[in-house]
């Protein structure tokens, strides 16, 4: 069992497996107060909305108490306070550190320090394995199973870490991938070359409506205005990569689709009504999720 | 006719041989050779069939260790290195490429933890293709030969 979550790589297909099996005890009875005993830090050097507040409901959910920041603003980092030092000086006083950070790596190295466990909560574009473990929780709620799927990723596949993460993740059972992007946003090859390697089919296109009918995850991202040098291209490729209702006349009847939030107009306001739309429940079983990563960290792997 | 050295014998020490000439300044770099005592003798723009232009250097009275002259592999990985005692190749060893690199070299992602604070870099050496590409531990991101800047201790 890792020590530390850092990486999606950390969790091998058993040990994902264990996640979703303990976020669903969690999901049937979230107040489990059996970490009364425990102080968890929460440690956010950058903004964040859902996840410090899902994962500090997870704590306290889990009895446990917080403390933490979520401003470096206030802390003794403007005082020019290393990174190296906070983490020594909070593994003192937490059991287990959860931790956002602008620059990439920096929770690895923060693991590499700190004397209890370290949860990465975000580094800067690289890694946020809790955001790809609960998409997996999402997909085997609401397909029964993890195996065998189509998953359509669209949107921004080039720098949007949660479809690279979850692409890794997903190769552990047998998933069938369509990637629709613009041209500017193509999915990177070496993750091309990864899938081509495990010998796991993908398919590429520009449009949008020809992977709805058989897929059974549309997995959408928002696609950031600053990715674009022409801004005229930028005001085409938005609205082209936007998903309505009435494109999901012939989707199948299991088909969610999935989204890690914030939405801006990707999804038009019309899906949410929609039996295909799974956002919202999807960013709530981000709580159950960080209980069964916490509960694992601490070292309890059953209820 | 008597072949002549551009660069004299040396009596016992290290000879490394086929350095590309425009990385002899970073081999010494990373050998730490610039605050070395011993003697040392270098020729650089020598005429090489395999190369086009190489360097060389010799260092008197110094061995180095497996590990130690290994980290040259990342920018001269063709060198050859000769030990030699009283003016006799006693053992010519091949540079075999380590499978991790500490300090040394710079991540290419200026997002880097290692580039913002005191951290020292540490990678992973991927050996797919003839240039060595390096995977950093921290940050995740590859850094390929184009991009690679050795760290200077100097």
């Amino acid at each position: 069992m890792p020590k530390h979550l850092i990486s999606i790589h950390d969790f091998s297909k058993e040990e994902i497996l264990k996640v979703i099996s303990l976020a669903e005890d969690f999901e049937r009875d979230p107040s489990r107060p059996i970490f009364r005993d425990k102080v968890i830090a929460s440690i956010f050097f950058e903004p964040s909305t859902r996840t410090r507040l899902s994962f500090e409901t997870a704590a306290n959910r889990l009895g446990a108490r917080v403390i933490g920041f979520s401003d470096a603003g206030n802390t003794s980092v403007v005082k020019g306070e290393t990174l190296k030092d906070t983490i020594k000086m909070v593994s003192n006083y937490a059991d287990l550190i959860i931790m956002r950070h602008p620059l990439e790596g920096s929770a690895r190295y923060a693991s590499e320090i700190a004397s209890v466990p370290v949860i990465n909560a975000g580094d800067g574009a690289n890694q946020h394995p809790t955001q790809t473990l609960l998409d997996l929780y999402s997909i085997r709620k609401t397909q029964g199973r993890l195996t065998n799927l189509k998953i359509n990723m669209v949107g921004d596949l080039k720098y949007g870490r949660t479809v690279h993460s979850l692409l890794q993740a997903m190769s552990h059972f047998n998933p069938e991938f369509l990637f629709t992007s613009p041209e500017e946003l193509k999915m990177p090859n070496e993750y091309k070359e990864y899938l081509n390697k495990l010998g796991i089919p993908y398919k590429e296109t520009h449009n949008l409506e020809d992977g709805i009918r058989d897929s059974d995850i549309i997995y959408m991202t928002r696609v950031q205005q600053e990715r674009f040098t022409d801004a005229i291209e930028y005001e085409r490729v938005k609205n082209v990569y936007s998903l309505r209702q009435e494109m999901l006349e012939n989707a199948k009847t299991n088909m969610k689709i999935l989204h890690p939030l914030p939405r801006v107009n990707e999804i038009a306001q019309d899906v949410d009504n929609s039996k295909h739309a799974y956002y919202f429940e999807q960013a709530g079983n981000g709580v159950f999720t960080r209980m069964a990563i916490i509960t694992m960290l601490l070292g309890v792997n059953e209820l | 006719m008597e072949k002549q050295l551009k660069v004299s014998a040396i009596k016992n020490g290290t000879v490394l041989d086929h350095i590309p000439a425009d990385q002899l300044f970073k081999v010494i770099d990373i050998l730490g050779l610039s605050t070395s005592s011993n003697q040392i003798t270098f020729g650089t723009n020598l005429d090489s069939k395999l190369l086009g232009k190489k360097a060389i250097i010799k260092i008197s009275d110094q061995f180095f260790k497996d590990d130690e002259i290994n980290r040259i592999a990342l920018i001269a990985p063709q060198a050859k290195i000769n030990i030699i005692q009283d003016f006799e190749v006693v053992e010519k060893r091949v540079l075999s490429t380590p499978s991790s690199i500490k300090g040394i070299a710079k991540c290419m992602n200026p997002a880097c933890i290692t580039n913002h604070q005191n951290v020292e870099t540490l990678f992973t050496t991927i050996t797919d293709s003839p240039e060595i590409k390096l995977l950093c531990h921290f940050c995740e991101k590859i850094t390929d030969h184009k991009n690679l800047k050795i760290i200077s201790k100097f």
